[in-house]
């Protein structure tokens, strides 16, 4: 009897707590915002060897995004917060599933690491909130891991690959060495470069993968030296990619050998200096000096920062600004609203034209291949780039065709 | 062409002379690391940010005062030593009688404030410096290309690690410093000014880091990062001498960076990592370290 009433007293608890939930996710979706306010959340490497590309920069860009806005979206205020995943997966992932369960978070832009991205992707598909990331470069986001809630904004490993392998191949670099960074991120630069280099009709003559952050790069350009290859593919980033061309510089190997940057931000180029990166040729999903527009954006954010944005940084001012105009066009932060709008609607703002989201998050863009300029073709601080081609958004990313992205119907 | 392991020679002989290059950076900071440690029984984690103040030091003397390479090889590190003087006795002279752990958690903390500093002003990327143009061009080896920098980079190493070495173990002024740190009751009665020797000890070393950032400066990027991508590397190299044996220091240094080397060739991917195997295999045989005392 006793263990009955034990029995029915908690089914009334529990279906009593379930009223209670349903009646609250209800009133959100009736009360149009959740916590009565869009948050918006920046979480990237603010320190360590990224930051510069993204940073307390993107926050920076996020703010404006918000303040171009109006400030206000539908009535109600805009509030941007920020976290350091120190490019650690598990540091990523804890800090999104504390901003989507306690802090009312809406939607977690930039985030560059792949690895942290991925983390990052799956805990908003589980927990069902927007996640448009533009500072990581794995394709895997619109692949394997690909989901309903996460958009793939500025560029990927595909793009990147595409942009600069191939027109290098075409060129006539026809043999490659690899230096790759040890980790998601650096496999799948090298891996869809080598592939784009075959297909072009190039031959990959061996690769070597370098530690995270190390601090000597010497050792593995002398292998790359050996290899004879012309062209030395630098699958890094950052800190990384400085260290490399400095040493490549010190080393005579750009006498015989061509480097190509295949994941280079302004940014580097900046502290690397001309006269160290002249020649140098590399993909941009956007640059500072393109237009009027272009040129306005970068001088409001350098008045900031005392720096140019990199493409990253453009990228978060855009898709924050995205993700705004989808909230307002949806009338609710529901995060199935807002992501149907988000694949339905053009982009049009100083990061893209006629930009779109596809089914499987990739947004599609055109990208650019650079030249770095010579030192004297360089006519004003951070005159850094020279456009080589337009690469055309339907060309710069990998079609649907090719995808393996659960939620393209085949 | 003839072959050691399945790598032809010249490639081989060429990885040896960047594994001593390396080696020589290792040596010069666990010299300084070994220096404190040994007399002061600190250990020293800001060790690492005082190298990158050192190479800061360059890159600012440079661009704001117009210092040659020379001159900040003369004046950045005695800038450094002073800093670490003013670190000793502003703070770390209290913690002596305390446990290690203290020390420790000042300099780590101090270490983190200092790189926020730079990271902040600077930016993470860091800063060129190039290389002084008498030292530019390259020796060509026959088996290699060696930059000129870099076998300087050997010879200032070496030169500065023996003259430690001699000074401290060999000189009046070394047996003052080990009495010091031996007995520093005795010592002091004496006649002789423990405090003072321990507070110039504290320069010395923090001066022999700043001295390895400013030679490192123009061969790689001048950053807020460089000392803690470096630190842990040159911790467990002191861990593997023995810590506070000076000797000891040198010789693990210039061996780990050649050991690193050729890690870096054979299996790239372990080059990071293999520092701490031997690190493990060497205190479960020799929990003192290869040159360390049993105390």
């Amino acid at each position: 009897m006793k263990q009955k009433l034990l029995v029915a007293l908690t089914t009334m608890a529990l279906a009593a707590f379930g009223t209670q939930a349903h009646a609250q996710a209800e009133k959100a979706k009736t009360g149009k915002l959740s916590g009565d306010m869009v948050k918006v959340a920046v979480m990237n490497d603010m320190v360590g060897l990224y930051a510069d590309i993204g940073g307390p920069g993107s926050v920076e860009a996020a703010k404006m995004a918000v303040a171009d806005f109006g400030g206000k979206i539908l009535g109600k205020p805009i509030e941007v917060v920020f976290a350091d995943h120190q490019n650690k997966p598990d540091i990523g992932a804890s800090k999104a599933r504390e901003w989507f369960d306690t802090q009312g978070v809406d939607m977690i832009v930039d985030v560059p690491t792949s690895s942290v991205a991925i983390a990052v992707a799956k805990v908003a598909n589980e927990k069902k909130r927007v996640f448009m990331n533009t500072g990581a470069a794995t394709k895997a986001l619109t692949n394997e891991e690909c989901n309903p809630y996460t958009v793939h904004y500025a560029y990927d490993t595909y793009a990147l690959a595409n942009g600069t392998g191939k027109a290098i191949v075409q060129t006539g670099g026809k043999t490659w060495f690899f230096l790759t960074a040890d980790y998601a991120f650096g496999h799948a630069l090298e891996g869809d470069t080598a592939a784009v280099v075959k297909a072009s009709g190039g031959e990959v003559k061996g690769a070597v993968r370098h530690p995270l952050s190390a601090s000597d790069f010497s050792s593995f350009l002398l292998q790359a030296q050996a290899s004879k290859a012309q062209i030395i593919g630098l699958a890094n980033a950052g800190g990384d990619t400085i260290n490399a061309v400095k040493a490549a510089n010190e080393f005579g190997l750009t006498k015989n050998q061509t480097l190509a940057g295949l994941l280079m931000f302004i940014t580097d180029v900046h502290s690397l200096g001309l006269k160290t990166a002249q020649g140098m040729m590399l993909t941009d999903a956007w640059y500072w000096d393109a237009n009027d527009e272009t040129r306005k954006f970068g001088k409001r954010f350098f008045e900031k920062m005392k720096r140019m944005p990199s493409f990253d940084q453009a990228a978060v001012y855009s898709a924050t600004l995205t993700y705004l105009k989808a909230v307002e066009a949806s009338g609710t932060d529901d995060a199935d609203a807002v992501m149907a709008t988000l694949k339905k609607t053009k982009i049009n703002d100083v990061f893209t034209k006629g930009g779109y989201i596809r089914v499987d998050g990739r947004m599609v863009h055109d990208m650019y291949l650079m030249q770095v300029k010579k030192p004297e073709d360089s006519k004003y601080p951070w005159d850094y780039f020279q456009l080589k081609k337009v690469i055309p958004a339907e060309e710069a990313f990998q079609p649907l065709s090719l995808s393996k992205c659960s939620l393209v119907k085949k | 062409m003839s072959e050691i392991f399945g790598i032809p020679i010249q490639a081989f002989m060429g990885q040896l002379m960047l594994g001593l290059v390396n080696g020589s950076f290792y040596a010069m900071l666990s010299l300084g690391l070994a220096v404190i440690f040994g007399m002061l029984n600190i250990i020293n984690f800001t060790h690492g940010a005082l190298y990158m103040v050192g190479a800061f030091g360059a890159w600012l003397g440079l661009t704001y005062l117009e210092l040659g390479y020379w001159q900040a090889l003369l004046l950045s590190p005695i800038c450094v030593g002073i800093f670490g003087i003013v670190i000793e006795r502003s703070m770390l002279q209290w913690l002596y009688k305390l446990d290690h752990l203290y020390g420790l958690l000042l300099t780590f903390g101090l270490a983190l404030v200092l790189e926020g500093l730079f990271t902040n002003i600077f930016g993470v990327s860091g800063q060129p410096y190039s290389i002084p143009d008498e030292l530019s061009g390259a020796f060509n080896l026959g088996f290699m290309f060696l930059p000129k920098y870099r076998a300087w980079v050997i010879v200032a190493s070496l030169v500065v690690c023996f003259v430690t070495w001699f000074v401290i173990e060999k000189t009046q002024l070394g047996a003052y410093l080990r009495a010091a740190t031996e007995n520093p009751k005795l010592t002091q009665a004496f006649g002789i000014n423990v405090p003072l020797m321990v507070m110039l000890t504290y320069g010395f070393g923090a001066a022999l880091a700043g001295f390895a950032g400013v030679l490192a400066a123009p061969a790689i990027q001048v950053s807020p990062l460089m000392g803690s991508n470096l630190i842990i590397v040159v911790f467990a190299v002191v861990v593997i001498g023995g810590m506070g044996s000076i000797l000891g220091s040198i010789l693990t240094g210039i061996g780990l960076g050649v050991i690193e080397g050729l890690t870096k060739v054979f299996y790239a991917e372990a080059s990071s990592t293999v520092v701490f195997i031997i690190m493990a295999i060497v205190l479960m045989i020799r929990p003192a370290g290869l040159f360390g005392k049993e105390k």
